[in-house]
């Protein structure tokens, strides 16, 4: 196996004309990989407040992505709640641990609530969100047993609630934030739901995962509401 | 031994090809419908052209400091837990491969989209080995019962219709209904989620290449609009990754800049489905994902290329886009370049990794209207490329023979108007720029050979020599 590297390695070299000892080159990438240069970062996503939710709002639904709005944390289970009765879903969810949701009363709710990891069984997923980019309607979902990768995945119809505070204007925003942690096992940025067009490029959804993807913005008692 | 190759049959292949009247039928309209939807994604974007050149810079500096970026890659994939595994060639990365699954008493695979397993023929190792290889992107998962390549490097079976697809589910889902409806997309798709679920869930390991690695983080990404990906990395025992020793950039902002232009570049999309940034295996408080976590890096000729004028194809992302503005990938499809990569990178890329002397028709198949160059998100020169792959195939055949066989090459474009039309150009741009190169190019029996076939089916619109002076005049 490193015998393999050694050679690979020292081929690179010979095609650069390097020895891979020279300070210029190691200096030119400590010093990128530490300044972590933001590069070209597109303006529509310098906006703020509602106009930023509305951003989006705009590119979730560009890809068939829903949203609606709620004030606070409080309106989330009746809102998820409302949503599947509007799709004709049955009244049940699974989710994670992840102790903002525990905290939302959902007895107010007929939901059935399951906790923990998919194996496959489950129509409906509750998850909250890391992050929002309004760039261009992305979710970012971090793994743990707060919000488990195969509830992104594997349910029919994947809920997603996005507090309007994590919700950034770039990439590079959500990459500043992780910065500050251990990076998690897996990142997953998520616009829209799972589609496919490589039977005769017709686009079709639903194609492994979620058909559905509904997203639940909590955005503060000042936000222009609309009912879920 | 790589996957199997038919690029040396090219003229035959591109031969068949015209004359299938289903392949012509889905063809025609790919091309539009693709560049049309490049056009308004890259329009929306008032960045996209700054973009572009960022994502050039990026992929420049990385290529030029892979060593040392590979190395930080290394250290940082350990730190997380993960292990990264070096192969030289196809032979090697399959026996990396295989070995895993085996310490893993796999049974089966799921795999994730990735061309470089194709271009290693993972899927016919791991079944000598007795490990069933289940592809689980739709069009890799058709084209896999159909025993075929990929057309198109990002819509691997576009090159069928729904009545094809239709036959082979019903050749293949044998313990289904049989008078069950297949006779819209929708319900094939619907077909291939039900079989595919069990596969995912059944899967020992799970298989997927990647479209970018994050020295900074030692992250692998994939970008996929099915979901199919992560379902093949997170339910299994173990995930592995296989990519090529190029898809390494230095940061997570890199990677950013390079997402930006993917996925409009490739399908139009303002960004895909689902962008997965994997890091290490399974954390000791997770409750999924998978336990061990593996990446195979595969040279396979890349690190020689390196020290060529071909360099700037390892700068290439695989977003098609190259494909998508061909005119002559609109006229033959994917298959007939006879190899794994298709289209324009195809032409450029496929000689590098199988051997001119096995793909040397390919940078022929060029009409040198540089709309290849005009869309890549890295801005690679794609025609120029091709033009030294002709330059060094003058130059390695200089002998009547040869020349002979390449004005059969000649001949068999010019007996087919629609070819003919588009290649006569690239013949004039090839004899300008030889020309201009070397005078003495114009002299030698190749340009004598078109007096020869001058009564071959003339192209509508001007002949051959008025468009010809037209041509250098344009060019000169
Ligand atoms: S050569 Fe450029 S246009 Fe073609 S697939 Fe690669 S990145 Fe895309």
């Amino acid at each position: 196996m490193s015998s393999g590297r050694d050679e690979i390695l020292s081929n690179i070299r010979r095609s650069l004309g390097v020895s891979g000892r020279e300070a210029p080159r190691r200096a030119a990438v400590d010093e990128r990989l530490k300044r972590a240069a933001p590069g070209i970062v597109p303006q529509r996503g310098d906006v703020t407040g509602t106009e930023r939710i509305a951003l989006f709002r705009r590119y979730a639904e560009a890809v068939q992505a829903t949203v609606a709005l709620v004030a606070g944390a409080a309106d989330v289970p009746l809102a998820v709640a409302a949503y599947l009765r509007d799709q004709n879903l049955p009244a049940t969810v699974r989710m994670g641990d992840d102790p903002r949701l525990a905290a939302m009363p959902w007895q107010e709710t007929a939901l059935a609530v399951a906790v923990g990891p998919s194996a496959g069984g489950d129509l409906n997923a509750v998850s909250h969100a890391y992050a929002g980019v309004a760039e261009t309607g992305t979710l970012v979902m971090v793994s743990g047993h707060a919000n488990p990768t195969t509830l992104n995945f594997l349910p029919d119809n994947h809920v997603v609630v996005l507090d309007a505070r994590d919700l950034v204007g770039h990439y590079e925003d959500v990459w500043a934030r992780l910065r500050g942690v251990e990076m998690p096992r897996t990142v997953n940025w998520i616009t829209g739901p799972s589609r496919s067009a490589d039977i005769e490029r017709t686009l079709l959804l639903g194609a492994h995962g979620p058909r559905r993807l509904h997203v639940v913005v909590i955005a503060g008692p000042s936000a222009p509401l609309t009912s879920a | 031994m790589v996957a199997p190759v038919t690029s040396p049959s090219f003229k035959a292949n591109a031969s068949q090809a015209l004359a299938n009247a289903q392949l012509q039928s889905v063809l025609s309209g790919m091309r539009e419908g693709f560049a049309a939807r490049r056009r308004e994604a890259a329009g929306q974007l008032p960045e996209f052209e700054a973009l572009r050149d960022s994502a050039r810079d990026i992929k420049h500096h990385t290529l030029a400091h892979l060593d040392l970026y590979l190395e930080r890659y290394v250290d940082t994939v350990t730190a997380s837990g993960g292990q990264v595994h070096f192969a030289r060639d196809a032979a090697e990365a399959r026996a990396i491969i295989t070995s895993l699954c085996q310490s893993l008493d796999a049974k089966t695979v799921t795999k994730g989209k990735s061309m470089i397993a194709e271009e290693i023929g993972l899927n016919d190792h791991l079944e000598q080995a007795g490990i069933v290889p289940v592809e689980t992107d739709l069009g890799e998962y058709i084209i896999q019962l159909r025993h075929e390549m990929p057309s198109h490097i990002i819509g691997p079976a576009l090159h069928l219709s729904a009545k094809q697809i239709e036959a082979d589910f019903r050749r293949v889902h044998t313990d289904l209904p049989r008078d069950r409806d297949l006779s819209q997309p929708a319900t094939l798709l619907a077909e291939a989620r039900q079989v595919l679920r069990q596969r995912f869930l059944a899967a020992d390991v799970g298989i997927t290449g990647a479209n970018f690695l994050i020295a900074e983080t030692g992250t692998s990404v994939i970008v996929t609009n099915e979901g199919n990906g992560d379902l093949t990395q997170t339910l299994p025992k173990a995930h592995i990754v296989l990519a090529s020793i190029e898809k390494v950039v230095p940061t997570l902002e890199d990677c950013a800049q390079l997402l930006r232009v993917l996925a409009r570049s490739a399908t139009g999309q303002e960004i895909s489905v689902y962008t997965t940034f994997s890091t290490g295996p399974r954390r000791p408080d997770d409750v999924d994902g998978p336990g061990a976590y593996h990446v195979v890096l595969l040279d396979n000729g890349r690190s020689a290329m390196l020290g060529t004028s071909f360099r700037d194809v390892l700068s290439c992302i695989r977003c098609g886009a190259c494909m998508n503005h061909c005119p002559i990938y609109e006229s033959i499809g994917g298959h007939a370049y006879g190899w794994v990569y298709p289209g324009p990178i195809g032409a450029v890329l496929t000689p590098s990794l199988i051997g001119v002397d096995k793909a040397a028709h390919l940078p022929n198949a060029s009409t040198f209207c540089g709309r290849c160059e005009e869309v890549c998100p890295v801005r690679i020169p794609l025609p120029k490329l091709m033009r030294h792959w002709r330059e060094r195939e003058f130059e390695r055949h200089l002998t009547p023979a040869a020349t002979r066989s390449g004005l059969a090459f000649w001949a068999f474009f010019a007996k087919r108007p629609r070819l003919y039309r588009l290649v006569t150009r690239a013949a004039m741009g090839m004899l300008a720029y030889a020309g201009r190169a070397r005078g003495r190019f114009r002299r030698l029996p190749f340009a004598g050979g078109w007096t020869e076939y001058r009564d071959l089916p003339a192209p509508e619109g001007a002949t051959f020599q008025a468009r010809w002076r037209g041509e250098r005049g344009g060019r000169a």
